[in-house]
């Protein structure tokens, strides 16, 4: 084992591991990431608590990931290369680390054109693939990326993201790949609607043998109402959503598109466990947290295995 | 070429208003390429302001002199004759330009009258794009002859985001992401596989990280 981490262990028994998703308050207002947190206890392994996401601020990601530790509960720290250079992400490594946080997502982050502060400057020091490194590096060699020796070195478990769907597909599984070979530990997909193309894509990432190099977990994202399904479709970049899940959501009077957007998830689930190299799946329900055990449990993810913090 | 823009009317009409005489100085180099602040952008603008203040009843006397290249003080020199007569001078060269015409001639105001805004090449006639941020340290060969830094949104080194669609980037449809235009061009070339290897994180030195930059020749620098 590389790390203390719930996740490396769980993908070590050899079950499939459940992931989930916090977005924190855009205020000073521990208690709602607190609430989040509870609906998912039992019900997933760790929980991501998303860094600015959508480029609009919220409470930091470090600050909302104590709190869900302080629940015992295992955070996955989303960071994003955007808000901040090599010393600030090396800076809160370190300060995530001492409060027990030793799951972490590296990301390029969302542009600023599309938050609420567009005009403030993007950092982008390092991108993803070299986010990575610095952190396994940090890990593994005990070292700073500046090169000098870390006092007790923090011993991340380091996932990244992949989207199977953006272009240009023939180079999604290489993008991956440079991802792996970067130290990624583990990968959240984008929300996976089209299974016809991320089965695909998984074919090439077999061909390859990354599925053993990595533990890939499937995004899921259930949709509410048709409108948020062709909101994906149509303005969410790198979504995609076929015309089928619009016309299934559609096809349902609109109290009840919720519960086809659940059935829509389960289904999807049911019949990407059967993919080989999925390791586990992440059910990233935005603003919908309290469905998540509902998904989980008919999806037969259920119970989670206990492992000790 | 360094590109510009001019600013608005109003913003160069609010600076010139204490005074009375005034140089309005092009340049013959970038500004004129791209149409900015060349010779004829100078004439341009000198009428302009003219007829503004004479709206507000008040008379603007305006020397014109469009330098060889207003970067390099050899030329600024040409300017020595007429400083005396004019209380401030608008350059409509890029800020190099501004900066040497207020280095040279200490007590005398110089505003710009252009927006400098990148080092890019033309795409078309009237349509400039962004091709270099001058990092110091060039990765285009391992880049197929497109820039990352430049041209990327996020100026990815090991590209591109999950944000790429049918080739434009998630922040405009209208532009081209850079990554897309890199694999094209190393499948072009046949070397896909060149894709595969990490590049490294930038040391910014070389860039603005490491403060304002000098170049010193020491076989030109006597």
């Amino acid at each position: 084992m590389k790390t203390e981490s719930v996740l490396e262990k769980v993908f070590a028994s050899g079950e499939l591991a459940v992931t989930s998703e916090c977005g924190p308050p855009r205020g000073a207002v521990p208690e709602k990431i607190i609430e989040k947190a509870k609906m998912l206890q039992g019900y997933v392994d760790a929980v991501n608590v998303t860094d600015n996401q959508t480029a609009m601020v919220r409470m930091s990601s470090f600050a909302a990931c104590v709190f869900i530790r302080q629940l015992g509960m295992s955070p996955i720290l989303q960071m994003v290369t955007r808000d901040r250079n090599r010393l600030a992400m090396q800076a809160d490594i370190l300060g995530a680390y001492s409060h027990g946080i030793d799951n972490i997502l590296c990301l390029s982050g969302d542009h600023p054109h599309f938050g609420d502060h567009p005009m403030a400057a993007n950092v982008h020091d390092i991108d993803s693939v070299q986010f990575v490194q610095m952190i396994r590096d940090m890990r593994d060699k005990g070292k700073f990326q500046g090169g000098d020796d870390i006092l007790n070195p923090p011993k991340m478990y380091i996932g990244a993201a992949a989207n199977p769907f953006a272009d240009p597909f023939e180079l999604r599984v290489a993008r991956l790949a440079k991802k792996i070979k970067a130290g990624t530990d583990f990968i959240q997909t984008q929300c996976i609607y089209n299974l016809d193309k991320f089965e695909k894509w998984m074919e090439g990432v077999r061909d390859r043998g990354l599925h053993e190099k990595v533990n890939i977990m499937a995004g899921i994202t259930p949709m509410k109402t048709v409108g948020m399904a062709k909101y994906m479709k149509n303005r969410v970049p790198g979504m995609d959503v076929p015309d089928e899940i619009i016309k299934r959501m559609a096809g349902v009077p609109k109290e009840k598109q919720a519960e086809e957007g659940i059935k829509i998830s389960v289904e999807a689930i049911e019949r990407l466990k059967d993919v080989e190299g999925v390791k586990g799946f992440h059910v990233m329900a935005i603003e919908w947290e309290q469905k998540v055990p509902e998904i989980v449990e008919r999806a037969g993810l259920l119970p989670r295995p206990t492992i000790d913090l | 070429m360094i590109t510009a823009e001019r600013k608005p009317m109003e913003e160069l009409i609010e600076c010139l208003r204490p005074y009375h005489r005034i140089l309005l100085v092009g340049c013959n180099e970038c500004v004129t390429v791209c149409s900015a602040g060349g010779r004829k952008e100078v004439g341009i603008l000198s009428s302009a302001l003219q007829m503004a203040f004479m709206k507000e009843g008040k008379a603007l006397e305006v020397k014109e002199i469009t330098l060889e290249r207003q970067c390099d003080p050899e030329y600024i020199e040409e300017l020595v004759t007429h400083i005396d007569q004019a209380e401030a001078v608008m350059s409509m060269a890029c800020g190099c330009g501004v900066q040497e015409i207020a280095r040279r001639f200490k007590t005398k105001p110089v505003f710009p009258a252009v927006n400098t805004t990148f080092m890019g090449a033309s795409e078309r006639q009237g349509v400039w794009a962004e091709r270099c941020q001058g990092c110091g340290e060039c990765v285009l060969g391992l880049t197929g002859g497109v820039c990352p830094i430049a041209r990327c949104s996020k100026r990815l080194l090991n590209g591109p985001c999950g944000g790429s669609t049918n080739g434009k980037c998630e922040v405009d449809p209208d532009m081209d992401c850079a990554w897309q235009l890199i694999w094209d061009r190393l499948k072009a070339l046949g070397i896909e596989d060149r894709y595969e290897e990490n590049i490294a994180a930038k040391d910014w030195r070389t860039g603005r990280g490491g403060g304002p930059r000098k170049i010193i020749r020491e076989d030109l620098a006597k």
